[in-house]
């Protein structure tokens, strides 16, 4: 058992953070979003120096363990929680959204992801979903006059309140079968009796459903296109990247830990959704008109590939996951960035034709955005291929080569849609007009495309800290 | 560190993208940054040019390895190294793409839309072909390969045709497909051999039939970009609607990837499977060369016959590569240099008559031996070169692929040599019809000779057309030792227990 003070030292800054800042927007006079975003943003920063500094360990009977694992994890999510705050800085003025609940909301939600990943307990685990998911309804409805708005908080909060019934029931099954809810003692249990009983594996089916959910692949991704449209775009951004990390972070320690010994009953299901998602991700998107629809489909499919690293379900396997977890949120919070910028006489636009004629007008706005997209597309030089070079090569090493073939296929459909905007940006005429966007957003999208672009320069750093948190799990 | 001293290969294939971080930060009126953007991109490629001819001079030809070899390491993890060295086969290749290079930069002097961002893509086009050329991993030649489209694509996109748009998505999504049915084979060799050093790739056995399934994706990857039929439909309109220079770049630079990619991988890696499949690859080149040809024949529109015959060469260099005989893969190599310079010859000579708006429909054209003789010289040259007149680059590659066909079979050589008598056919009646028949159309009246740059551009091309076909074995000493190294591992590891002693082996491994 670690002492408690230093190893939990990222949870207890941004739990006591949100709560001053709770208080301070209350008491205070005036607005404070400006005020509460930027000390939300530091806040980011200074558990994210806390994440690195505090010492690996068990805490609390070994509810929550912290690892390079989840340090890994942790990182990832604060980086792209942060990136949704900076984008919201501008965009919520100009919607007229700008309370500051909205960033409490945003450290309220990272700190159950942050619960949720460093979980070594069934119950942890259900306590920061729940306060994780809870906070990101609110952020989805948080245009509370837009219709749009609403109607995706609540579609996001009932789709979300039964993948959570089904968590829980999953986890009342394993419970009641295996005896216990510990993640160590679960494993121990799971080895001794040489696989498990039906109850514990339709236990981890539902598990594994209710987790499916929140990292929206396919066949349970039905509420994606909508909240992701319906929903304030920095919401979009966030629901983009942190949630999706932190949710498939989670699923990779429970898949791996407690239910390792079961691989050969779940390797299957994770293939499934892999597929399932590649393929809707690609033919969804197709004959979307709508940026944000597009993007949602777009993160359906990124879903798949990342899923095909957890499907082969090795140490190489989970890095490759953890690498295309990195990649992909940097790609997407400068895709978004990008979105945002769409404005034209202060009213946002959202459709794939408004970028026509973009390359004249803005050369460098459209570079960015055509450079990220086309790192989606998994072209190389840019990041994205490399991301897709690691799943491919995990799947292929553990034999998973209709995975792979699956993925390639998918890759040059999903390419189609992403080339359609470049298509419209650079080849087709129009005069976009859109306003200058405000520094924030330029800075995001600056950086999401520097780091697609450079990233085939320097690719060590990130690559062996993914190794060194897939060694940290399954070492 | 190579014999050098200095990382001559990263110099060479990095240094355009100094060229393009020039281009990108100038600034100033439009004017300016056009004249600074031509010219600086000018400037670069020249001096990339002036580098690959001090690589050709450094060469040592008596070593049939990989040469100036240098390796960081890359993606850990993966343990793939940053490799790049160059052979024999390379070589020319390299200095192939840095000698077209300026030429295109020059013919794209009239294009006068977004001057900075063109000469920025055709900058990153030039890395990306040498680069590959250079590579000795795979996963870094994979990079280079693939990265090609995304300058590619805006090139066509932005500068071309009519049709461009309807051209560039297909350019894109054949060679996308090609390339990722390629990704999986380089993952499944990377998993049988565990690495991706090409070195250790051409030594590392693969099972028979296992090489049949690779094959194919080679041969969907390698295939679409030499425009092997029946994968050779994007070709057409690409050639055709991409702005000159991308038409240049295509032709001459882009098609010897596809080529290259069967050298150094394909036939050498699995041997087995290409000797099943040489029938096979027979076929595809021989009716490329046949169907193709007359094809070509029933063109009206000079750009798309050019196009056309260019499909035909690749399939006589298939056949070259595909005899695993010496002269077959020499011949398919001197193939490959001829018919870079031969049809950027003939697609400037069409762009001189674009550039004095003039159509390139073949029925309207006429007459312009007398009017503009120094022109027709040169195209009588390519032309000539193009049909394989002895004394002429053309000549001397396809008369060792005829060779070497038929020392595998007579047919294959008969119909290979059909194919010659066709080209002759059509070139000649792209000659007539330009040059010769008499038109009384007054607005060809007014057209003047060669400017000064066109001059310039054609001129050295010619030089080397001449140089190839009459003293070739400047280029073939290079080259042998590889390739007969080549030929002998191929017939070594069909039959192991045969005497064939694979000797030059282990300077390959060097």
């Amino acid at each position: 058992m670690s002492p408690l003070f230093p190893t939990l030292l990222p949870e207890l800054a941004l739990g006591l953070g949100g709560m001053a800042l709770l208080m301070f927007g209350v008491l205070a006079k005036g607005n404070q979003f400006i005020t509460c975003s930027l000390a939300s943003v530091a806040l980011f920063a200074v558990t994210g120096v806390f994440v690195l500094l505090a010492p690996a360990g068990v805490v609390f009977d070994g509810l929550l363990t912290t690892t390079d694992f989840t340090r890994y994890a942790d990182v990832l999510v604060l980086l792209g929680a942060a990136a949704a705050l900076i984008l919201s800085l501008d965009y919520n003025q100009r919607e007229d959204i700008a309370r500051f609940e909205f960033p409490v909301l945003v450290v309220m939600a990272v700190l159950g992801m942050i619960v949720m990943i460093s979980a070594s307990d069934m119950m942890t685990l259900y306590l920061g979903f729940e306060l994780q998911s809870l906070a990101l309804y609110i952020c989805a409805a948080f245009a509370r006059d837009s219709l749009r708005s609403t109607e995706a908080g609540l579609k996001y909060f009932v789709l979300g309140a039964l993948a959570s019934g089904l968590l829980i029931y999953g986890i009342s099954l394993v419970y009641g079968f295996a005896g216990t809810t510990n993640f160590a003692a679960l494993a121990k249990e799971l080895n001794a009796s040489q696989g498990a009983g039906y109850g514990t594996v339709i236990g981890v089916v539902f598990v594994l459903v209710g987790i499916a959910f929140k990292i929206s692949a396919a066949p349970f991704h039905m509420w994606t296109p909508d909240v992701y449209e319906g929903a304030p775009t920095p919401v979009t951004s966030l629901f983009g990247t942190a949630p999706k990390v932190a949710a498939m972070a989670l699923l990779i320690s429970v898949m791996m830990g407690p239910f390792g010994h079961l691989l050969n009953q779940w390797q299957v299901l994770i293939e499934i959704l892999s597929i399932v998602s590649m393929a809707i991700g690609a033919l969804g998107a197709i004959s979307q008109t709508n940026i944000k629809r597009l993007m949602a489909y777009s993160s359906i499919g990124h879903m798949g590939y990342a899923l095909i690293g957890l499907a082969a379900g090795t140490e190489a396997g989970v890095q490759a996951t953890l690498v295309y977890l990195a990649i992909y949120i940097v790609m997407s919070f400068g895709v978004f960035a990008c979105i945002i910028a769409m404005r034209r006489k202060e009213q946002a636009v959202e459709t794939i034709a408004d970028l026509a004629g973009l390359s004249t007008q803005k050369p460098g706005y459209a570079l960015a955005l055509a450079v990220l997209l086309w790192s989606m597309a998994g072209i190389p030089p840019l990041s994205g291929f490399f991301s897709k070079l690691y799943v491919f090569s995990a799947a292929i090493n553990a034999g998973l080569d209709t995975l792979a073939v699956v993925g390639v296929l998918t890759s040059v459909m999903a390419a189609y849609y992403y080339l359609r905007v470049i298509k419209v940006m650079y080849f087709d005429s129009g005069s976009p007009d859109f306003d200058r966007a405000a520094g924030g957003v330029r800075l995001v999208m600056l950086a999401g495309a520097l780091a697609t672009v450079f990233f085939v320069f320097i690719p060590g750093p990130l690559v062996s800290a993914a190794a060194a948190a897939a060694h940290a799990l399954m070492g | 560190m190579n014999s050098l001293g200095f990382p001559i290969l990263s110099l060479i294939t990095f240094l355009p993208l100094v060229g393009v971080v020039f281009i990108a930060t100038l600034r100033g009126d439009d004017e300016a940054v056009a004249r600074n953007a031509r010219w600086g991109a000018l400037w670069v490629s020249l001096v990339v040019l002036a580098l690959a001819v001090y690589l050709w001079v450094v060469f040592d030809p008596a070593q049939p390895g990989f040469q100036f070899v240098e390796a960081q390491p890359w993606l850990s993890g993966l343990g793939v190294q940053y490799r790049m060295g160059v052979d024999g086969i390379s070589l020319f290749l390299i200095l192939l793409s840095a000698f077209i290079t300026p030429i295109a930069i020059v013919s794209s002097w009239s294009i006068n839309k977004r001057v900075r961002e063109f000469m920025v893509a055709f900058l990153l086009l030039d890395t990306m072909t040498i680069g590959m050329f250079c590579a000795m991993d795979f996963v870094v030649f994979y990079v280079f390969f693939e990265a090609v489209l995304l300058p590619m694509y805006l090139i066509i996109g932005i500068w071309g045709g009519e049709r461009r748009i309807y051209a560039a998505v297909k350019f894109f999504l054949f060679t996308l497909t090609g390339s990722l049915l390629m990704l999986l084979a380089l993952v499944w060799m990377w998993r049988n051999a565990g690495t991706t050093d090409i070195v250790t790739l051409l030594h590392t056995p693969i099972p028979p039939q296992a090489q049949t399934w690779l094959f194919l994706a080679f041969l969907a990857s390698f295939g679409v970009k030499a425009a092997v039929w029946p994968l050779h439909t994007w070709l057409p309109d690409a050639y055709g609607e991409a702005p000159l220079p991308g038409t240049i770049m295509l032709a001459a630079v882009l098609s010897k990837m596809g080529s290259y990619g069967f050298l150094r991988f394909t036939v050498p890696m699995l041997p087995h499977a290409s000797a099943v499949a040489a029938p096979l690859m027979f076929t595809l080149g021989v009716v490329a060369v046949i169907y193709v040809s007359l094809v070509a024949l029933a063109q009206t529109d000079m750009k798309r016959m050019i196009a056309y015959s260019s499909v035909a060469h690749m399939g006589l260099i298939v056949v070259g590569i595909f005899t695993f005989t010496v002269q077959g893969i020499e011949g398919a190599l001197l193939q490959m240099l001829s018919h870079g310079f031969v049809i950027t010859g003939l697609f400037i000579c069409a762009g001189v008559l674009l550039a004095r708006g003039e159509t390139m429909t073949l029925s309207k054209l006429g007459g312009l031996a007398v009017r503009m003789p120094v022109y027709a010289t040169l195209l009588m040259l390519f032309a000539l070169a193009s049909m394989g007149m002895p004394g002429t680059s053309g000549f001397v590659g396809e008369i060792l692929v005829i060779v070497g066909a038929m020392k595998v079979n007579f047919w294959v050589s008969l119909l290979s040599a059909t194919g010659m008598v066709l080209g002759a056919a059509y070139m000649l009646v792209l000659l007539r019809a330009v040059l010769f028949d008499k038109t009384t159309r007054p607005a060809l009246d007014g057209l003047k000779d060669l400017s000064a740059v066109e001059f310039a551009m054609l001129v050295p091309l010619a030089m080397m057309v001449l140089w190839l076909g009459i003293y070739p074995s400047s280029f073939t000493h290079i080259f042998e030792a590889p390739v007969s190294a080549m030929v002998q591992a191929h017939f070594a590891s069909l039959n192991p227990s045969s005497a064939v002693q694979p000797v030059s082996l282990a300077m390959v491994t060097k």
